[in-house]
Parts: C-alpha cells; sequence; structure tokens
C-alpha cells in the first residue's frame, strides 16, 4: 500500500476514533452540549473524508452503505487486517 | 444489524515475525479476558437493560469490543504469518500448529480453547455492570502483562492503545452503574 492511501487512511481512522470517543462519552453525557457540537462537526469532517478515500480507492461499507465503480469494488484487496502500519 | 467497515480502528503496528510474541498476545482473542469474551458478554447483556442509556453502552462498547477483537488478531496473524517451522518449534507454538497451521482460532496462551462459562448475563443489570467494571480491569492487567512481554516496539505501541480503552470503558461503565441507581431509587426499588 502506497503511503498517499495510508496517510489517508490513518487521518481516517483519527477522525472516525474522535467519534467513537464522543459517542460512548455521549451515551453517559447526553445533555453536555459542548461535546454534541464537538460530535456533529465531527460526523462532517468524517463523512468528508470517507467520500474522498472512497473515491480514490473504493467502498469503505458493505451492504450498501458504499456505492461500487465497475467491477464490484468491495472484493479488492488489501483487507485491514493485511495492512502494517509499522 | 451490523456494517462492516473495511478499516481497523487503530493502526496496527508489527515490526518482525514474532510467534513466540504471538502465542502469549493470543489470549486477548480467545482468552478469559479477551476481546471475544468482551464483546460477546455486553452484546447479550444489553436485551435485558432497563434504560435506553445502558442499553446504548453496553450496545456500544459490545460493538467497539469487536474492533479490538479484529485488532488482536491483525497482531497475532502478522507475528506468525512469515514465521518458519524451527521458529514455530522455538516458540513453543507446535501444539498450535498442528491444530490449525497460521490461522486464527479462539484459544488461551496456554491453547485453552474459548468457553461461554468466561462471561456472565445476570438478568440484574446491577450485577452485570459490576461484573463488566472488573472485566475491564481484567483485560487492563492482561495488556500490562503483554506490555512487559513484548519486544516487539509496534506491538508494545498498538498493546498501549488497547490498554487505555479499557481504563475509558471502566469509566463509561462506572458512570453507567451511577446512572442506574438513581433511576432505580427514582423507582424507589432498593438494592
Amino acid at each position: 500500500m502506497d503511503n498517499d492511501r495510508k496517510t489517508m487512511l490513518m487521518n481516517l481512522m483519527a477522525e472516525e476514533f474522535t467519534a467513537i470517543e464522543l459517542n460512548l462519552y455521549l451515551d453517559t453525557h447526553p445533555e453536555d452540549r459542548k461535546a454534541l457540537n464537538d460530535f456533529n462537526e465531527t460526523v462532517e469532517r468524517l463523512n468528508d473524508l470517507k467520500a474522498q478515500y472512497e473515491k480514490r480507492y473504493g467502498p469503505l461499507l458493505n451492504f450498501g452503505f458504499s456505492s461500487s465503480e465497475y467491477p464490484w469494488q468491495w472484493i479488492d484487496e488489501p483487507w485491514p487486517w493485511e495492512i502494517n502500519f509499522a | 444489524m451490523w456494517i462492516y467497515e473495511k478499516k481497523l480502528e487503530y493502526p496496527a503496528k508489527i515490526c518482525t515475525t514474532n510467534p513466540k510474541l504471538a502465542k502469549v498476545i493470543i489470549t486477548q482473542y480467545g482468552g478469559p479476558d479477551g476481546e471475544l469474551a468482551a464483546s460477546l458478554r455486553y452484546l447479550t447483556q444489553r436485551y435485558t437493560m432497563p434504560t435506553g442509556r445502558s442499553k446504548a453502552v453496553l450496545n456500544d462498547i459490545g460493538t467497539e469490543e469487536l474492533a479490538h477483537m479484529e485488532i488482536v488478531a491483525t497482531l497475532v496473524y502478522n507475528l506468525i504469518k512469515d514465521a518458519s517451522i524451527e521458529q514455530i518449534k522455538a516458540a513453543g507454538m507446535e501444539g498450535y500448529y498442528a491444530d490449525h497451521d497460521k490461522a486464527l482460532y479462539f484459544v488461551n496462551g496456554d491453547g485453552v480453547p474459548w468457553v461461554a462459562a468466561y462471561i456472565q448475563s445476570k438478568g440484574d443489570p446491577i450485577t452485570d455492570l459490576h461484573e463488566n467494571m472488573a472485566a475491564e480491569q481484567k483485560a487492563r492487567s492482561t495488556y500490562e502483562y503483554l506490555i512487559n512481554l513484548s519486544d516487539d516496539p509496534g506491538v508494545t505501541e498498538t498493546l498501549r492503545w488497547l490498554r487505555e480503552r479499557e481504563i475509558v470503558h471502566y469509566q463509561r461503565f462506572g458512570e453507567t452503574l451511577q446512572h442506574l441507581y438513581d433511576y432505580y431509587n427514582s423507582k424507589r426499588v432498593f438494592y
């Protein structure tokens, strides 16, 4: 996997991790407006990054959450466990 | 319903082939305090949680644990995939190799297979939350022992991140426990 793709994927991972962390925090602090704003802003940035990544490298999500060009790109390698970030 | 996202939650790093390290890390895949146990425990307890908040916490942490299971599997897979027979023998992994080659299987470091008896689903939300807080602490201890055993800087960094997640989950479960106490107090049910 080339470095451009790895960098893009790591930026996406960082943004999604922010979303995961805020999601769990909001589960137990549902009335924290600042955290909710941060979450919604993170979702926007994450959607942008996902759209950019998918345009270049194919679908990130299965079952109808990402579209594919011809031929069906979901089967393209590498799969996540085949990428070493060392 | 679950959707698969074709990426890891955290960029797993593996510097060199190291079946000896894989042999111990696999306990966080299929051992008593591993990620499979964590995920299945929370996802099966969620059905009998009494509030939207407690259902959400178990659902979401149970889902995150599936992603951690995938990270642990990625570590083990990459640590053994290029190992020679000599390296597998030197690591004491012959028994595992005879049954599984280099495939992933749910065992602890000594080859004991995963059993549902590792987890509990008690029907009492207060009891289940205490179990889950203990589970997060047990997993944190295990990651600390694995960090002590690791001689691969990339793997050590990945294990440190996984350890930190246990602390965050413990915190969220603690808040959920307090929320349940408040909920039962408001309903005048005494526990």
